[in-house]
């Protein structure tokens, strides 16, 4: 009888000795501060400044003067009556679904084309995504250029005997805009290329062979096949392209300035003229705070749609 | 594909072309030029106080780079590992930063670095990127982490092994292909950037290479020809290392943001 209470004592004794150990070996997890060096550096830089461009939004603001008052949603009622932020706003989200649809329009024919050419596929891939590694003021610049009345675009035009055609592309409001969106594209088409490849070589040959087996012509196998398995390629292209599109500065800032006029102003060049050559830091930022709502609705309904699909393609 | 190919090679033949032609030669652009001389790139290089600007970038790029892959890897850790409450919430709040464009924190920064008198100086830009590129690397690493099973580190800890130790020796080896993934495209969107030093260093000698150039371009606009030396001088370092590191660069481009 003292025996078996011994032994279970001992039994007990080991199993505590375990579970403090498992309880140690927990608490022994990497903790706390491991995040805060980074967490510092962000509240440093994004959240804490962010938070006070908020508050901004809502006052008179100059960027300067220490003494300022609150406005109320005055700055947000200026957005509606400004004809150039409205304006603004109508280019940043015509260039965002234009540069998404165009660019990865492109970027999927090209994916595909090269995907094809077995010999040269690699060099393909190098030199036409060679352009989106490049500075993009310093692709603006020199498209600022091509694009001018004398430049190599009319040369070329005239070159081949289409003298017609000949335009002021930067120069004429009806066209800078279509230019920028251009430029854009011939910029980073290589780049969404480069994802629907990785995208397509996740794609087995023997599906593709089976379904060429069974009488599927090429339109079929691309639509059936290739196309529900590049779903991830499609979600993170589109979801890069209408941000960057969104954000746009660099290439309206060289290439036109936001002009003709007010013809090719976006959210974000507005926001610096605004900010640094008018001193409406107040009304700068509300327009920044509507930037940033635009972003926040359309990445999160584009997120969720295109999740939605990537889960009914699989 | 061959007038692919022709749409991406004909801007840069009229780039090199001009660049190499002298200003008083007003033939058509698209005319190969017959007399070619280096003078633009010499004048270039002088007036727009090129190098200074080169040497700029390069430290900008190298240390924010530096810093923001250091600590991200180090929060990606516990956020990754830890279950508990604190850690969700941080990870919730590095990830608001993926959504939150950059121009609504960039002007009342902007008072702060003016505060502590940075404006006009690449601390202020290095302190920038470093904090900005936090929750995009951060989402890299933890993402990449999660999907890495415990038992290494678990092994580790069992023979008494702290959460340092497990990092140092266990943890960062593992982490290696994601770190090369976050250091091209961090790399490359620090270098490239234009908007953040134009508010940050403007009206100051310190200069990064866009902005460099795109003062010099905003001075010469009539000056085409020495432009586009300027231009050209710009690009080469970044082709340059583009091609000696092309399978990389791509793949990074490529694969890491599937995550």
């Amino acid at each position: 009888m003292g025996n078996v209470t011994h032994g279970l004592k001992r039994y007990n004794g080991a199993v505590s000795v375990a579970i403090d150990s498992r309880r140690h070996a927990g608490r022994r997890g990497p903790s706390w501060w491991f995040a805060a060096p980074a967490m510092a550096l962000f509240a440093f830089v994004v959240l804490v400044p962010s938070a006070r461009g908020l508050h901004y939004a809502f006052t008179d603001w100059d960027g300067l003067d220490p003494h300022f008052s609150t406005v109320g949603l005055a700055n947000f009622a200026q957005v509606g009556h400004d004809p150039a932020a409205v304006q603004a706003i109508r280019h940043t989200l015509l260039i965002a679904v234009a540069v998404t649809a165009i660019q990865n329009g492109i970027g999927l024919l090209l994916a595909l084309g090269v995907n094809s050419a077995i010999r040269s596929r690699n060099v393909l891939r190098v030199f036409l995504f060679a352009p989106a590694v490049v500075t993009p003021i310093v692709t603006a610049y020199l498209w600022r250029n091509l694009l001018g009345p004398d430049g190599a675009v009319n040369s070329l035009l005239g070159a081949v005997g289409l003298r017609s055609w000949q335009q002021d592309w930067l120069g004429d409001p009806g066209l800078a805009l279509w230019s920028v969106v251009a430029v854009i594209v011939w910029q980073f088409a290589g780049y969404s290329m480069v994802i629907f490849l990785a995208g397509l070589q996740s794609v087995p040959a023997e599906v593709q062979e089976a379904a060429t087996m069974d009488g599927a012509g090429p339109v079929r196998r691309f639509w059936s096949v290739t196309r529900p398995l590049l779903a991830p390629a499609f979600t993170i292209n589109l979801m890069l392209s209408i941000i960057g599109g969104i954000k746009l500065f660099d290439q309206v800032y060289a290439l036109t300035g936001g002009g003709p006029g007010h013809a090719t102003d976006t959210l974000s060049t507005l926001i610096y003229k605004d900010a640094f050559t008018l001193g409406e830091f107040g009304y700068s930022v509300a327009l920044a705070v509507v930037l940033t709502a635009i972003v926040a609705v359309v990445s999160t309904g584009q997120y969720a749609l295109l999740a939605r699909n990537e889960r009914a393609a699989s | 594909m061959v007038a692919t190919a022709l749409v991406v090679g004909f801007p840069v033949y009229v780039l090199v072309n001009l660049a190499l032609r002298a200003p008083s030669d007003t033939t058509s652009p698209i005319r190969p030029t017959t007399a070619p001389t280096l003078d633009n790139f010499v004048q270039a290089w002088r007036l727009g106080r090129l190098g200074g600007a080169l040497l700029n970038s390069v430290m900008v790029t190298a240390a924010s780079v530096a810093i923001v892959l250091a600590v991200s890897a180090l929060a990606a850790y516990p956020l990754a590992r830890v279950t508990a409450r604190w850690s969700r919430v941080t990870f919730v709040l590095i990830m608001l930063g993926l959504v939150l464009p950059f121009q609504l924190a960039a002007l009342p920064l902007y008072q702060t670095m003016r505060d502590l008198g940075l404006l006009g100086t690449v601390w202020a830009l290095i302190l920038f990127y470093a904090g900005l590129q936090v929750p995009f690397t951060t989402f890299l690493y933890t993402g990449f982490l999660r999907g890495l099973p415990t038992d290494f580190e678990d092994a580790a800890r069992i023979d008494g092994c702290t959460p340092a130790g497990a990092f140092r020796y266990v943890v960062l080896p593992m982490l290696k292909p994601v770190t090369v993934t976050a250091l091209v495209l961090n790399a490359v969107a620090v270098w490239n950037d234009f908007f953040t030093p134009l508010l940050y260093l403007s009206g100051s000698t310190q200069q990064t290479l866009p902005v460099a150039v795109a003062g010099f371009a905003g001075q010469y606009v009539t000056d085409w020809n020495l432009v586009f030396a300027a231009l050209v001088i710009s690009v080469v370092p970044i082709l340059i290392v583009y091609f000696a590191l092309q399978r990389s660069i791509i793949n990074g481009f490529a694969g890491g943001l599937r995550g």
